[in-house]
C-alpha cells in the first residue's frame, strides 16, 4: 500500500510540475513586465535594473525553479487588477466554491443514485421513462441555460429563493460558510442544483447501466436461487457491486464539479474562484490565472488520488492483490 | 413410495417477437427422496431450461407455458413470487455451472454462507458461523476457520465450487437442482467434487437432480437418467439399464461415442447431423431425420413415451401395437 502510494505522488508531481510550466509560460504571453511596470520612457538602466530585482535576468529554468518554489509555499504574486497577494483572494473565495461544488457533488449522488437503481429494478415502469426523459434533457441543456430558467421560476415568478449572491456568511477561522444561515442556504439551492444537474442525469445513467449488468451476472442469479430476500439481493448482492464504479466516476467527476464551476458562479454571481477566474480573465490577471490553473491541476490530482485509495477499500481483489505484490 | 418432485407435462417457451420458440416440451418426471437423477443430453436439449423452471427462476422471456411441479405433493409452478423464494435455498437448493462467477466477488466466503443461513434458519449470528465453518469442512475445505474471512478469488476453482456447494447445502433443502457442477473444472478436481456432492447429499438424504452433458458423471453418480433431445425425453430409466441396453436410438448413439478404456482401436459411434435448432424441430419424433431405424410413422407422429424392458422411451420401436 505505502509503495502504491509513493507511486501515485510520484506521479501526481511530475504532472504538477507540467501544469506549473504551462501557468509560468502564461506570463510570456503578456508581453514584458518590466515595461508593463516602468512604462515607456523608462532609460534602459532603469530597465536593467529592475530586470535584476525581479530575477528576469536570469536564465528561463532558474526562473521556473524560483516559481514552482514560491508556488509550493502558495505565493502566486500579486493579483494584477486587485493589487492584492493571489493567495489571500483565493482564501476569500474557495469557501465560497467548495461549499457550493459540494452541495452540487452531494445533491447528484442523493438524487441519481436511488433514480438509478429504480430505474435498473423497474425498468418499463412509466416513472423510469419519465427519469430518462429528464435525462436527457439535463445532458443536453447547456448549464447556463438551466441555472437562468431555475431563476425565472423560484426567483422571478415564484420568489422563493435569491437569484444571485452567497446570503450571509458566518466566519468560522478563516472559512466563512453560507451553510449556518437560512440566508446562506437558501442561497446554496439553486446553484447547487444548477451546477449538479448535469452530474446528476450522469450518475443516474450509470447507476442504471451498471445494475441492469450486474443484475445479469451469475452471483446474482446464484443469490437468488439460494432464496435470499429480494432486498439483499439488489441492494447488498447488486447495488453494492453497482457502487464501485459509480464511486470511481463521481469521484472524478468532483474535480470537472469545481471546475466547471465558473459557469454557474457566473450566472449566480456566486462569490467563489470561478467568478474570480472569469474576471481575471477579462483583465488579464495573469497571476490569478495561472494560480487558478495550477489549483485545478491540484484538485484533479488529489482527486485521482483519492478515488484510488476509495476503490481498494471497497473492492477486495484489488486490496489483496497489492497485499500479494508486496 | 411417493414422489419428492413430480414434473408433468413441463412446457416452457420463449416468446419473441418473432414467434414463441418452445425449449422444454412435455416432459414428466419423477425424483424420490434422496434419489439421483442424472439429466443428459446435448447443450440446448433442454436440460438446464428445466431446471431452471423447477428453481422457478424462469425470467422472461422464457415462461412455464403449460405443465405442472409439484414439490412434496404441493403444487409450486403458480405460487407467488414470496412463497417461491422460500423455497429456494430451504427446500430446493442450487449449484452452477462457473463456481467464481456463482459467487460475489466483493463479499467473503463466510459472509455468504452466513447471509443464507440466517435467511433461511432461525438461528444466532454465532451459530450461523459454527455452522459455515462445520459445512465448509464438510464439503473439504482445509482449515475453514480460515477460509471463511477469504474472498472467491482467493480460492482455486475446485475450492469455489466446495463452497457454492456448501451455500446449496446450507438451508438443508430435500432437493439439490446442480446444473453442470463439473464443467467448469479440470478432470481431476471433477472426481472429487462429484465425491462430495454424491457424500454429502447422501449422508443427509438429499435428492439430486444432476445436470450434465458429460455420461462419465452419470454413470458414477446418479441412480436414474433422463436422457433429452430438442426440449423432450428421450429415454428415462435406471442408470446401469440405460447405459448398457438403451432402449432409445438417440441414447445407442451417445452411448457409443464413450470411449471404453481396454477396447482400443475400437471405431467411436457418430451421431451423424446435429441437433435441430428450436425454430425448425422436425415433424414427428424429433430425431427422425438423424436416426438410423426410423420408418414412416417416426416422420409423421411424434412418439409418446412408451414403457421398454428398463424404463420409459419416447420411440415408435417400442410401441406396443407397432
Amino acid at each position: 500500500m505505502l509503495a502504491f502510494c509513493i507511486r501515485r505522488i510520484a506521479q501526481a508531481a511530475v504532472v504538477m510540475l507540467v501544469v506549473g510550466l504551462i501557468a509560468f509560460a502564461l506570463f510570456r504571453f503578456v508581453g514584458d513586465p518590466v515595461v508593463f511596470m516602468l512604462g515607456q520612457d523608462a532609460t534602459p538602466q532603469d530597465r536593467a535594473r529592475m530586470s535584476a530585482e525581479l530575477g528576469l535576468d536570469q536564465p528561463f529554468h532558474l526562473q521556473y525553479a524560483r516559481f514552482v518554489g514560491r508556488a509550493l509555499h502558495g505565493e502566486f504574486g500579486l493579483s494584477l487588477r486587485q493589487l492584492r497577494p493571489v493567495s489571500t483572494l483565493f482564501r476569500e473565495r474557495l469557501p465560497a466554491t467548495l461549499e457550493l461544488a459540494i452541495a452540487a457533488a452531494l445533491f447528484a449522488l442523493a438524487v441519481g443514485i436511488p433514480m438509478g437503481v429504480y430505474a435498473a429494478l423497474r425498468r418499463r415502469s412509466w416513472l423510469t421513462q419519465a427519469f430518462l426523459v429528464l435525462s436527457l434533457a439535463g445532458v443536453a441543456l447547456p448549464t447556463f441555460l438551466i441555472g437562468i430558467l431555475l431563476i425565472l421560476v423560484f426567483a422571478v415568478q415564484l420568489g422563493w429563493l435569491p437569484s444571485f449572491g452567497r446570503g450571509e456568511t458566518v466566519a468560522l477561522g478563516a472559512w466563512s460558510t453560507g451553510l449556518l444561515t437560512a440566508s446562506g442556504l437558501k442561497a446554496l439551492i439553486l446553484p447547487a442544483i444548477t451546477l449538479g444537474l448535469y452530474q446528476m442525469t450522469l450518475i443516474m445513467r450509470l447507476t442504471r447501466a451498471e445494475m441492469l449488468e450486474v443484475l445479469r451476472t451469475d452471483y446474482i442469479r446464484f443469490a437468488r436461487a439460494r432464496g435470499l430476500t429480494d432486498r439483499a439481493v439488489y441492494f447488498r448482492h447488486g447495488l453494492y457491486n453497482t457502487l464501485v464504479p459509480v464511486i470511481t466516476i463521481a469521484g472524478l467527476q468532483l474535480g470537472s464539479i469545481i471546475a466547471f464551476a465558473i459557469i454557474t458562479e457566473t450566472v449566480f454571481q456566486w462569490p467563489g474562484m470561478g467568478l474570480l477566474f472569469i474576471q481575471s480573465v477579462m483583465f488579464a490577471d495573469v497571476p490569478v490565472m495561472a494560480a487558478y490553473l495550477c489549483l485545478i491541476a491540484l484538485v484533479f490530482v488529489v482527486i485521482n488520488f483519492v478515488v484510488d485509495l476509495l476503490y481498494h477499500v471497497v473492492d477486495p481483489r484489488l486490496r489483496l492483490e497489492l497485499a500479494a505484490a508486496r | 413410495m411417493s414422489a419428492l418432485l413430480a414434473v408433468r407435462n413441463l412446457r416452457v417457451e420463449f416468446v419473441t417477437r418473432r414467434g414463441t420458440l418452445v425449449a422444454v416440451e412435455d416432459v414428466s418426471f419423477d425424483i424420490a427422496p434422496g434419489e439421483v437423477l442424472g439429466v443428459v443430453g446435448e447443450s440446448g436439449a433442454g436440460k438446464s431450461i428445466t431446471g431452471t423452471a423447477v428453481l422457478g427462476l424462469l425470467d422472461p422471456p422464457a415462461r412455464i407455458a403449460t405443465g405442472e411441479i409439484h414439490l412434496e405433493g404441493r403444487r409450486i409452478d403458480r405460487l407467488p413470487p414470496k412463497e417461491l423464494r422460500a423455497i429456494r435455498g430451504r427446500r430446493i437448493g442450487a449449484i452452477f455451472q462457473d463456481p467464481l462467477a456463482a459467487l460475489n466477488p466483493l463479499f467473503t466466503i463466510g459472509n455468504q454462507l452466513e447471509e443464507t443461513i440466517r435467511t433461511h434458519l432461525p438461528v444466532t449470528a454465532e451459530e450461523a458461523r459454527r455452522r459455515a465453518i462445520a459445512l465448509l469442512g464438510e464439503v473439504g475445505i482445509p482449515a475453514p476457520e480460515r477460509r471463511i474471512h477469504q474472498y472467491p478469488h482467493q480460492l482455486s476453482g475446485g475450492l469455489r465450487q466446495r463452497v457454492v456447494i456448501a451455500l446449496a447445502l446450507c438451508g438443508e433443502p430435500q432437493l439439490v437442482i446442480a446444473d453442470e457442477p463439473t464443467t467448469a473444472l479440470d478432470v481431476s478436481t471433477q472426481a472429487q467434487i462429484i465425491r462430495v456432492l454424491k457424500q454429502l447429499t447422501s449422508e443427509r438424504g438429499t435428492a439430486v437432480m444432476l445436470i450434465t452433458h458429460d455420461m462419465g458423471v452419470i454413470a458414477e453418480a446418479a441412480d436414474r437418467v433422463a436422457v433429452m433431445y430438442a426440449g423432450r425425453i428421450a429415454e428415462i430409466g435406471p442408470v446401469r439399464e440405460v447405459i448398457h441396453a438403451p432402449q432409445h436410438p438417440y441414447t445407442v448413439g451417445l452411448m457409443g461415442a464413450i470411449p471404453r478404456l481396454g477396447k482400443l482401436g475400437e471405431r467411436l459411434v457418430q451421431i451423424d447431423g446435429a441437433m435441430p435448432r428450436l425454430d425448425a424441430i422436425p415433424s414427428g419424433c424429433a430425431f427422425h431425420p438423424r436416426c438410423a431405424r426410423a420408418f414412416e410413422r417416426c416422420r409423421r407422429e411424434r412418439p409418446e413415451p412408451m414403457v421398454t424392458a428398463t424404463g420409459l422411451a419416447a420411440c415408435w420401436l417400442h410401441a406396443a401395437d407397432g
